[in-house]
């Protein structure tokens, strides 16, 4: 299975109506959640949100995970450990109020099991490929000294 | 000393997750998250925790609501330390926090790669430690920089 996730915040019909042509040629089931304001989807199984324990058997469920670069899915992808395609949203379509999920795609494309796609043919391909990696639940040295500092400063 | 009472405020989504991430730094602390998501801090494990609105700046009353709740929660539970990864929720609960004489911590979302989020600007003035989680974004901002949770 599929999991496409958009997040919480808002819709990204870029993203799902090329899902949506995607799952039409797949046999494979896609689940979309699908962000405010739902839609008519026919290939996937869509819906505009999850409940939190619902939206976590879903994502622990999934082979892959597409999704828009939130920092939310990426380290959602990161503790699953699946493999996680993501398409930034961008300001120019009116997919979010300014281009920091493209800023994101750019800092985590280096990211072991972390795919950018641009596109839908970019995302189909993924999709096909054999043994695409997983991402991995491994912290660089920042997260011990920003914990670190936190916990100093609460004393 | 006494333990110390942390309050600990993310909106819903990768606001929370990355407050969650920061869980080991609250250790020997009492904590009591807050989230704007209902079930979201039960599924993670984060308890006792409990429920404020969601808000944004264009929505006044959703913003009075959103006040309300932190407030109350703040009066109850007397926090020495309020921290918040985000969003606005989360600089109201700081600023809430200082008037009952918090520390306060604000750590900007690493999805801000390029500069402060708005809610981390407008949170400056009531963070008396206030975090970026990117070194060149804390370098052009004035703000702090300890690592990220990546």
């Amino acid at each position: 299975m599929i999991f496409v996730t958009v997040g919480t915040q808002l819709a990204f019909p870029r993203l799902i109506d090329a899902m949506d042509r995607i799952a039409a040629g797949l046999d494979e089931a896609v689940i979309a959640q699908t962000g405010p304001g739902g839609g008519a989807w026919a290939h996937l199984d869509h819906r505009p949100g999850m409940p939190p324990a619902e939206f976590a058997e879903t994502f622990a469920a999934a082979r892959i995970v597409v999704a828009h670069a939130g920092i939310g899915t990426i380290l959602s992808a990161r503790g699953a450990r699946k493999p996680l395609v993501i398409m930034p949203r961008r300001a120019a379509l009116d997919e979010h109020r300014n281009d920091h999920q493209m800023a994101t795609a750019r800092q985590v494309a280096s990211m072991k099991g972390v795919h950018v796609a641009e596109d839908e043919a970019a995302i189909a391909a993924l999709l096909a490929a054999e043994g695409l990696e997983a991402a991995e639940e491994t912290p660089g040295p920042g997260r011990a000294r920003l914990v670190a500092r936190i916990r100093e400063f609460i004393g | 000393m006494t333990e110390r009472r942390i309050l600990a405020v993310a909106s819903g989504g990768g606001h929370w997750q990355q407050l969650m991430l920061l869980r080991p730094a609250f250790e020997g602390g009492s904590v009591f998250y807050v989230t704007t998501l209902r079930g979201l801090a039960e599924s993670h494990g984060a308890a006792p925790a409990g429920f404020a609105p969601d808000c944004n700046r264009n929505e006044p009353v959703a913003v009075v609501k959103t006040v309300l709740a932190l407030l109350w929660r703040v009066l109850r539970f007397r926090p020495h330390v309020v921290i918040s990864t985000g969003a606005l929720p989360g600089v109201i609960a700081l600023a809430c926090g200082r008037l009952v004489g918090a520390r306060t911590i604000w750590v900007d979302s690493v999805a801000n790669a390029e500069e402060m989020s708005m809610s981390g600007r407008l949170a400056r003035r009531f963070a008396h430690l206030w975090l970026s989680q990117w070194e060149h974004v804390a370098k052009a901002e004035g703000a702090d920089y300890a690592g990220s949770v990546l």
